[in-house]
């Protein structure tokens, strides 16, 4: 019955725009395939660079996070290039835990700050203890975009089900690198900042160069990660951080050095970094903060001297 | 008695009430924080992370502090926002200077169900009893009702005071007398009296004086010292000074349903911890037509920094000027004054204009 009547109104062809930043890195898998399967165009806006990062600082508060000025950078991208923009508002995950305010914020954030542009946002909502789910939000999408309630739930049933063979090939191609020989770095960081061409990337980058394997903690199982996060932090409210903080305990004892990357001034990283560095005392440990203005030569120094440390720990070991 | 001697650190002057809890109600001895200084932020920034936010900082001065005075048990709360994870950072850090103490974190564990709020408190005191809590903690409730609803009146009347000096005197001794009352008639008693001392101080208020709005995140708004004591400042000019984030109207009532409904033009969902309220205060002081609002906030406070843009929607919209205030361990004393006084002069010239 949905169906027929989304046929008869046919809806003019309409192109969704996906800011490339923050949950982006989390869900891309889901929201494409949810798109492609219900046959709506969209448009990724490319990865960041100097000019949408400029962008972002001009429309962000000063003190604003990193992230969140890239976000709206990203955002200012796709203004008048598409019909909607993807914006999604979390807020919590019910007893898996709760998100940094950044998440409840930034639908009604991206509204009052571009108030001289015409464009509108998808409603997308999850906030499980107001029984918002996941589900709930993208059928809300589907509908919201022309199509019927059962043609969206089918959509993201498909998309799940891409999201998690994606996910389990990654995590599966980590798991060879972990048992390689040679020294291997953990980075704990969100992927919106280690998998950003702009920020986090060029740090990858050097590394490899230098010779290491990167491990990452945003790729781990969920669930094993969240239980094993108690093991250095029984308190810790962030859904995020709590997945990093389980990687760190599960990877911990395979990998030679851990690297914190943060972008300025991260709300929760700023004491869950500390945590983990006054916990954390048998592995040597770097933390890095990011604010974009930095060229990478001084990143280069100080990622040398740390895997030199590494290097001086691990001869000794072997003498 | 126990040997308990617990601790939580400064909100206002909410120590008095808060001692009256744990002495009266949960049976131990406390010990109130020495008053906060500039060695308490001292303290807390040199042990704290670079960029967590000051209210970090400050809890962490008040609990070495109570520490060095004797407190051996430190109780610890949750929030909305950072403040949830405090507790744990904060007994870390201080395990690590090899401090001595039991750490009480209650988290963010729903206060408003009675008995999870006593089992919590039974931490601090096993020996607690349900008899005494169950009497004390109405008085306690009530003597944050009291205390916020003097200070909102002196808040308004303070600038215009014919002697100076009187009504921080009255205030003082409001408080201090406060910390001997035990039963509610009592306190009510007590509160009759001192309002009509506060509503009999001479004052030389103007028919129509500038009126300005203050808002902003939880701890700065309420902790004088972490905002440079900016609405003494604001007094001194001769200005009404309406604050309404306090305990009583974001504790002890819930007034989030109508905060979202009065700013629904301007925002869809909650923008997370104190952002409803500081945007909801800013679009009433802006529709009463106030002359101007100042927002503060501790530096990097992440919801209140996503409120910014909405302020200055509601700022040019109304036509009303907002100053935005953000604190750290560095902040300059003569920065702010000297951006008061311009906020000072540009209100007062609009108000000349009109």
């Amino acid at each position: 019955m949905f169906i027929m009547k989304a046929d008869r109104e046919k809806p003019a062809k309409v192109t969704v725009g996906i800011p490339k930043a923050l949950l982006y890195f989390k869900y891309f898998h889901l929201w494409e395939s949810f798109f492609q399967t219900l046959g709506i165009n969209y448009i990724v806006s490319p990865d960041t660079n100097k000019d949408i990062l400029n962008k972002g600082i001009n429309y962000a508060v000063d003190e604003a996070c990193l992230s969140s000025k890239i976000y709206l950078g990203h955002v200012a991208w796709l203004m008048g290039k598409c019909d909607y923009i993807l914006v999604p508002r979390i807020s919590s995950f019910g007893k898996a835990g709760k998100v940094c305010t950044k998440f409840y914020a930034i639908y009604d954030l991206v509204m009052s700050t571009f108030t001289d542009s015409d464009f509108k946002l998808i409603n997308y909502n999850i906030d499980s203890t107001n029984s918002e789910n996941e589900r709930k939000a993208f059928v809300k999408m589907g509908v919201a975009l022309g199509k019927s309630k059962s043609q969206s739930l089918y959509a993201y049933i498909i998309a799940k089900q891409t999201q998690k063979t994606q996910l389990n090939i990654i995590k599966n191609e980590q798991l060879k690198l972990l048992n390689k020989d040679g020294i291997k770095i953990l980075i704990i960081a969100h992927r919106y900042t280690v998998l950003d061409k702009y920020i986090g990337e060029p740090i990858v980058r050097l590394l490899k160069q230098m010779g290491t394997t990167p491990i990452f903690g945003h790729v781990v199982d969920t669930k094993e990660a969240l239980v094993r996060s108690e093991e250095i932090s029984k308190t810790l409210p962030w859904l995020f951080n709590k997945e990093l903080i389980g990687a760190l305990a599960l990877y911990k004892d395979k990998v030679d050095g851990i690297i914190l990357m943060t972008t300025f001034p991260c709300g929760p990283d700023s004491l869950v970094n500390e945590v983990v560095i006054r916990k954390i005392k048998d592995k040597p440990i770097l933390n890095l903060i990011l604010d974009g203005q930095e060229g990478t030569a001084g990143l280069e120094t100080r990622l040398e001297s740390f895997i030199d440390i590494i290097k001086f720990k691990r001869s000794d070991e072997i003498d | 008695m126990t040997d308990v001697k617990a601790t939580f650190p400064h909100l206002g002057n909410y120590f008095v009430p808060l001692e009256v809890l744990f002495t009266a109600g949960i049976e131990v001895d406390y010990i109130v924080p020495p008053p906060i200084t500039n060695r308490t932020l001292e303290l807390g920034t040199r042990h704290s992370p670079d960029f967590v936010c000051t209210p970090f900082k400050y809890n962490l001065g008040n609990y070495i502090e109570s520490l060095e005075a004797g407190a051996n048990t430190l109780v610890q709360v949750g929030g909305a926002c950072r403040l949830d994870y405090y507790g744990e950072l904060h007994e870390q850090i201080l395990r690590d200077l090899g401090y001595d103490f039991r750490f009480v974190n209650i988290g963010s564990t729903k206060l408003t169900k009675p008995l999870t709020f006593y089992n919590i408190l039974k931490e601090i005191n096993p020996d607690m009893t349900l008899k005494n809590i169950a009497r004390v903690l109405p008085v306690v409730l009530k003597m944050i009702q009291y205390i916020d609803e003097a200070e909102d009146f002196i808040r308004k009347n303070i600038g215009f005071e014919r002697n100076p000096g009187e009504f921080d005197h009255t205030h003082q001794r409001f408080l201090l007398e406060m910390r001997s009352i035990r039963s509610k008639k009592e306190l009510y008693n007590y509160y009759i009296k001192y309002m009509n001392i506060f509503k009999s101080i001479e004052v030389d208020k103007p028919k129509k004086p500038l009126r300005v709005g203050v808002i902003g995140e939880y701890y700065t708004i309420m902790v004088p010292f972490s905002n440079h004591f900016i609405e003494k400042e604001l007094a001194t000019m001769g200005i009404v000074i309406d604050r309404w984030m306090n305990l009583t109207n974001s504790v002890i009532h819930d007034f989030r349903p109508e905060a979202k409904e009065h700013i629904k033009n301007y925002v869809t969902f909650d923008m997370g911890a104190t952002a409803m309220y500081t945007i909801d205060k800013a679009l009433q002081f802006a529709k009463k037509g106030y002359d101007g609002i100042i927002h503060v906030k501790s530096f990097g406070c992440t919801p209140e920094t996503d409120a910014i843009p909405v302020l200055q929607n509601i700022s040019s919209d109304y036509k009303i000027p907002i100053l935005y205030f953000s604190f750290d361990s560095q902040t300059s004393e003569i920065g702010i004054k000297t951006r008061l006084e311009a906020f000072y002069d540009m209100i007062i010239m609009r108000k000349e204009a009109v």
